[in-house]
C-alpha cells in the first residue's frame, strides 16, 4: 500500500512538476503547480508529518496559489512565446539532465544504503503538538525572528506595489 | 514489491530540485520563474521531512515550517516587484528587462 500511494503521487508530482515548466500560459502553470503542491502534501502524510501536510495545502496550495493566480490577472500574461534555442541544447539538454539526476540518484543510495524503510505510521513525531511544542520550546527565538521577517516583507511588498503619489 | 526508503524520497526531491532549475534557466515570463522557485523550495521541504522521518526526529519539520514561511515571504515580495517592474516596463518577460546591460 505504501509503495503504490508512494509511487502515484510521486508520478503525479513529476508529472505535473515537468508540466509547470514545459507549459506556455502562466495559468497552466499554476494549476500544474497546485498538483505538485497537493501530491507532496500526501507524500508528507506518508512521511508522518501531518502538521507540515495541512500547512503545505493551506499555505501554498491556498494562499500562494492565490497570489499567484491573482498577479496573473493583474499583469494579463499572455502566452509565452519560445525563441529558437541553439542546436546543442536541442539535442543534449534533456539526455545531460537525466544523466545528472541518475548520479544524483546513485550517490543517494550509495550515502544512504541501510537507510530505514519508510512506512506509514512508523513516526509519530510530526503531530501538531510534537511540532508546536518543539517551536515553542528550542525553536522560540527563530520563530519570533520569523515573525519580523514576515513583517519585513509586508511592508516590502506594499511599499514595491503601491502607486506614486505625486 | 520492493519497499520505499529515504533514498527513493531523495531521489524524488533531486528529480522535483531539477526540474525546477530548468525552469529558472529557461523560461523568459518572471511569472514561471518564481513558479519553478517554489518549486525548488517544495525539493528542500520534501528532503528535510524525509530526513525528519529517516533520523526519527522532530527537528527537521521545523526547518521545513522555516523554509515554507521564506517561500511565502520570497513569493509575496518577488510578486511586489514584478507589478513595479510591469509598470515601469510593460512585460513579464526576464530577457527584454535590461536596464543594467550597457
Amino acid at each position: 500500500m505504501d509503495v503504490i500511494l508512494f509511487l502515484v503521487f510521486a508520478i503525479i508530482a513529476v508529472l505535473c512538476a515537468i508540466n509547470v515548466v514545459v507549459q506556455t500560459h502562466p495559468i497552466a502553470s499554476a494549476l500544474s503547480l497546485i498538483g505538485v503542491m497537493g501530491s507532496l502534501a500526501v507524500l508528507y502524510l506518508l512521511l508522518g508529518a501531518e502538521f507540515i501536510a495541512a500547512a503545505q495545502v493551506i499555505v501554498y496550495a491556498g494562499a500562494v496559489m492565490v497570489l499567484f493566480v491573482f498577479v496573473i490577472m493583474l499583469l494579463n500574461a499572455g502566452e509565452e512565446v519560445h525563441r529558437g534555442r541553439s542546436f546543442v541544447v536541442q539535442v543534449l539538454g534533456a539526455p545531460l539532465l537525466i544523466a545528472l539526476l541518475g548520479l544524483l540518484v546513485y550517490f543517494a543510495q550509495r550515502l544512504f544504503p541501510g537507510a530505514p524503510m519508510v512506512r506509514f505510521g512508523a513516526f509519530r513525531g510530526g503531530t501538531a503538538v510534537a511540532v508546536g511544542r518543539a517551536l515553542f520550546t528550542q525553536y522560540l527565538l527563530p520563530f519570533e525572528v520569523t515573525s519580523v521577517l514576515i513583517l519585513i516583507a509586508i511592508l516590502g511588498a506594499i511599499v514595491l506595489a503601491r502607486k506614486e503619489l505625486d | 514489491m520492493h519497499p520505499i526508503t529515504t533514498a527513493h524520497y531523495l531521489g524524488l526531491s533531486a528529480a522535483l530540485l531539477l526540474i525546477g532549475t530548468v525552469g529558472v534557466l529557461t523560461r523568459r515570463n518572471i511569472v514561471i520563474i518564481l513558479m519553478s522557485i517554489e518549486l525548488i523550495l517544495n525539493a528542500v521541504n520534501l528532503n528535510l521531512i524525509a530526513f525528519s522521518k529517516a533520523l526519527q526526529s522532530v527537528n527537521g519539520q521545523i526547518f521545513a515550517i522555516f523554509v515554507i514561511t521564506d517561500a511565502v515571504a520570497e513569493a509575496a515580495v518577488g510578486l511586489g516587484i514584478l507589478i513595479a517592474l510591469f509598470r515601469n516596463k510593460e512585460t513579464v518577460l526576464a530577457d527584454e528587462i535590461d536596464l543594467l546591460k550597457w
